[in-house]
């Protein structure tokens, strides 16, 4: 007998079939595989290389009337006739112990839709770049951090990374729709030493498409001077002040903001955002918005993970909240529509993720920003992340750079940032020109008038 | 157990003859050393929230793992595919790294040294699925009666089973049957017409189902998290700056992983990045600080029989009387350290590359009450619950967000404080401890390590241990 490959669609349309042949009512089907590479030099010789590919299939079903179904969920990496078949039992099983859930169930069929065209997700030239060509990507990035500056003698290394997958997506209202992504990234981390202190940095370029990968010398360069310039940092006595978040850190808060407007948090009153629609949370400088269709970006897909097709949602308008980031549970349990935010690994409820989510950039040069700042902080690097989003309480450690008569002086490190989320949206005085987008989340240069720095 | 009748010998027909072939591959190109590693993973949770069983998922991924280690070099790969040709092919991957001739393969396998710290009575196969069920309901049937302000209740069980086989080029062969279980509790509690607060609570470890009928209880759990939410209702701004500090004992242990812990591992040590680089025989800590990782108690979250390279598991002692006695070390930077490796080769999954990480990591007791220590504070702060905590091991910069803190005024526990970052100098801070309890107290088991994107279960433990200085993070400047 000759047995025939089947493709990846063809196994989730066909674990779709076998979950509903064995008694649900719908079903979800996820698959997703993908080859990985990852080489790392250190001190100029090759560290570790690692390549391999993987795949794994999930599936949700749902048991019952529509209006009143139990959901169960399955996953393997076994992709065999019998490794689906014990996937798809096992998930009827599971949904005979699950609670009759009104919310739950797959999204209409008129929410169900894809976006045409090329997102510019995939780039066969990254599946193509050489092993040797990736190790001197490395190699030149990291022997840059070491030229930058005598006191870059040491290094945690400098990788290179790339990915290529693909991610299926079938379920029984008819939706079938796969659509393939590359990634690569160069990063370096280099350590500075002066009169026996160390401090380390790291810079990385990343994206879909090797064309904008940024040049190996200048990845190293920034990484030196960016470590360069924590040595000999002090602490500072315990006061409040302006903060200027650089766009890496401005991007952490924002994450803690997406995790405000998740719709699962709102619909369990679990966000200080919660109930707080239409209203003014913010200043009129932050304008936040969420697009997961703008072409050859990490929060691009032409559909979300539950088949809804994926668009531009405003969240904040002028300091006004406008959205939550929904899946089609939340928008139910909140009477509203899906915004085509649903995100899952490959089994599962679905939960809810980011397209491209960013602050719209301002009209100020981030050198502008610190000019107007008479006694300041401006932080590069944010640790420990302690952002409550139930109300609203951020505390951070955090480091930077001293801000005094609008020019960046010298090095502070040891203290933490403090205030509450919702009196920093009010603060956010200026917003940067400068936005870039190097992963999912991305902010500029933001400026909150007053946070409590504990230090001495 | 003979090798023959362990789990990848009955499941899927691998011989000993099998693993020679696929070691003599990864070494054709030469190299110092190769392991092969076998690990299938089986996985179930289910999950209440909003008193409805929302969510019941289980599955399976499986896969082997080639290393190849050529001096500092280490190639890698892997497959999901456990048939031999993918693992050879595995194998001729991870070759790569090296260039010279086939180094030899020692032929015949000698079962390595093991522990036996997890039996199990049942399986988690052998466990129904209306008795994971039952578990999360009591679960939210405590949190809701244990006060008429909580309002929303998310519990969680989850249990996994992981069966590793690892074949090492020095002839060693190891197989370990792993057991994991978890219970957490999240709620919310408010006051009428108030902003919600959030407490959290859960446990388990190299345990099954049946810890949670007979230890640690479901309500156990929702008591603890509906506890924490309820004391948050009541809390003022933190304070901001630098005071005394008092830590509970148990959880609050993960100021040793963060402070110390990471900065001891042997792979930062080796490459000359972390603080405490060349430190050993050094004071390090004040004299009441002896600081021990023990990869060997039984049924811990953070115990193993064997580590993820095939070596037995030990306990080592970090620090002793303030004096920094050893590193965590792995087969590669033990290697390169001409030391031996101490157990500590851990990893995420048969994806990931092995490197040092710390187990259980706890501080011994000493000989203070823990009454007499909150008694000697005139102004400070008493914290019992922490979210986490990271650290950056070059500037040693540690950072642990405190959940659940108190303020002390004249020597007593007042208000409540609302959450805040404590921060510290990992070498600096322990030399500031100044009285050390005699309460020495393990986590729940809760805890999960991430170092350079992989995450492994670990577990903490410390007594109630008074720091002179340390950093503040709160709003009340």
């Amino acid at each position: 007998m000759i047995a025939q490959e089947l493709t990846l669609e063809q196994i989730a349309s066909d674990a779709v079939q076998q979950a509903l042949a064995g008694g649900a009512t719908d079903a979800e089907c996820t698959i997703s595989e993908g080859e990985e590479f990852s080489v790392s030099v250190r001190m100029q010789e090759v560290e570790n290389l690692k390549e391999a590919g993987s795949r794994g299939a999930g599936i949700r079903v749902l048991t019952g009337e529509k209006g009143a179904q139990r959901a169960g969920s399955s996953y393997t990496s076994d992709l065999s006739p019998e490794g689906i078949e014990k996937m798809v039992k096992a998930a009827l099983e599971l949904a005979k112990i699950t609670s009759v859930d009104p919310f739950g169930g797959l999204p209409e069929p008129s929410e169900l839709g894809k976006l045409e065209g090329d997102l510019n997700l995939y780039d066969d030239a990254i599946a193509k770049m050489t092993t040797e060509w990736k190790i001197d990507q490395a190699m030149r990035a990291e022997k840059a951090a070491f030229d930058f500056d005598p006191r870059i003698e040491l290094s945690e290394g400098a990788s290179f990374d790339s990915h290529t997958g693909r991610r299926i997506f079938a379920n029984s209202r008819g939706f079938l729709g796969s659509y393939r992504t590359s990634s690569c990234s160069l990063s370096v981390v280099p350590v500075a030493k002066q009169d026996g202190a160390m401090e380390r940095d790291y810079w990385h370029t990343s994206t879909r498409n090797s064309t904008r990968l940024e040049s190996p010398e200048s990845v190293g360069r920034i990484a030196a001077g960016r470590a360069i310039r924590r040595l000999n940092a002090r602490k500072v006595p315990t006061q409040k002040v302006p903060v200027i978040f650089e766009p890496r850190t401005a991007g952490q808060f924002l994450g803690d903001i997406f995790g405000a407007v998740n719709g699962g948090a709102i619909y369990r009153h679990a966000s200080f955002l919660a109930g707080k629609l239409g209203e003014k949370i913010a200043s009129d400088a932050l304008t936040v918005v969420d697009d997961a269709t703008i072409p050859g970006l990490f929060g691009t897909t032409p559909f979300d993970d539950e088949g809804v097709a994926s668009r531009r949602t405003m969240v904040i308008e002028r300091g006004v909240l406008k959205s939550y980031l929904l899946n089609t549970y939340s928008a139910r349990k909140l009477n509203l529509k899906t915004t085509g935010n649903a995100s899952r690994g490959i089994t599962g409820n679905a939960g809810i993720g980011p397209g491209n989510f960013f602050i719209e950039a301002g009209a100020l040069a981030p050198a502008d920003i610190i000019a107007n700042i008479p006694s300041g902080l401006y932080v590069t690097e944010l640790i420990g992340g302690g952002a409550n989003t139930v109300t609203g309480d951020y505390s951070s450690g955090a480091a930077g750079l001293w801000i005094e008569n609008g020019k960046l002086t010298y090095p502070v490190s040891e203290i933490t940032i403090a205030g509450a989320m919702q009196q920093m949206l009010q603060g956010i005085e200026q917003v940067g020109s400068d936005l870039e987008f190097r992963g999912s989340i991305a902010a500029p240069t933001i400026l909150i008038r007053e946070m409590t720095i504990s230090g001495q | 157990m003979s090798f023959s009748q362990s789990f990848f010998a009955e499941r899927f027909g691998i011989t000993e003859h099998d693993l020679e072939s696929y070691l003599s591959e990864a070494l054709s190109a030469g190299g110092d050393y190769a392991d092969v590693y076998f690990e299938y993973l089986a996985t179930s949770s289910i999950g209440i929230d909003e008193q409805i069983v929302k969510s019941a998922t289980e599955g399976v991924s499986m896969g082997a793992g080639v290393r190849v280690i050529a001096g500092e070099r280490t190639g890698y790969a892997y497959s999901d595919d456990l048939s031999p040709a993918k693992i050879r092919k595995a194998a001729h991957t991870a070759a790569l790294i090296a260039k010279g001739p086939a180094s030899v393969v020692k032929t015949g396998f000698e079962k390595a040294q093991q522990h036996n710290l997890y039996p199990m009575l049942r399986a988690p196969n052998e466990m129904g699925l209306d008795e994971r069920v039952a578990l999360v309901k009591r679960a939210d049937v405590a949190a809701r009666a244990y006060d008429s302000r909580v309002f929303q209740v998310q519990a969680t069980y989850a249990d996994s089973l992981r069966n590793v086989l690892v074949a090492t080029s020095e002839g060693k062969l190891s197989f370990d049957r792993q057991p994991m279980a978890r219970m957490s509790v999240m709620v919310l509690a408010r006051q009428p017409d108030g902003p919600p607060q959030h407490g959290y609570a859960g446990g388990g470890g190299r345990v099954t189902l049946d810890f949670f009928l007979n230890e640690k209880t479901p309500e156990d759990f929702a008591r603890e998290a509906a506890r924490q939410a309820i004391v948050q209702l009541d809390a003022i701004d933190a304070p901001a700056g630098e005071m005394p500090v008092v830590l509970g004992a148990g959880w609050p242990g993960i100021l040793l992983h963060e402070a110390v812990g990471h900065g001891l591992e042997g792979d930062f040590n080796r490459k000359g990045t972390s603080a405490f680089s060349g430190r050993i025989g050094q004071q390090v800590a004040s004299p009441l600080c002896t600081v021990i990782d023990d990869g060997t108690i039984g049924s811990r979250r953070g115990s193993l029989n064997v580590d993820d390279e095939g070596m037995p598991t030990q306990k080592n002692v970090l620090i002793e009387n303030g004096i920094l006695r050893g590193y965590l070390q792995d087969k590669l930077s033990s290697r390169l350290m001409k030391t031996a490796s101490s157990g500590s080769g851990r990893r995420e999954s048969y994806q990931h590359i092995p490197m040092p990480r710390m187990t259980n990591t706890y501080m011994l007791a000493g000989d203070s009450d823990p009454a007499d220590i909150v008694r000697s504070v005139k102004k400070g702060l008493y914290c019992t619950t922490f979210s986490g905590g990271q650290v950056d091991i070059t500037s040693v910069f540690y950072v642990m967000a405190a959940t659940e803190s108190y303020l002390i005024e004249d020597g007593k526990i007042t208000r409540p404080v609302r959450g805040a970052s404590l921060i510290g100098n990992g070498p600096e801070a322990l030399k500031y401890v100044s009285m050390v309890g005699n309460d020495l107290k393990l986590d729940e088991g809760i805890g999960t390590c991430g170092k350079e994107g992989q995450s492994v279960p670990v577990g903490v433990g410390i007594p109630t241990v008074k720091i002179d200085r340390m950093t503040v993070g709160g709003t009340a400047a």
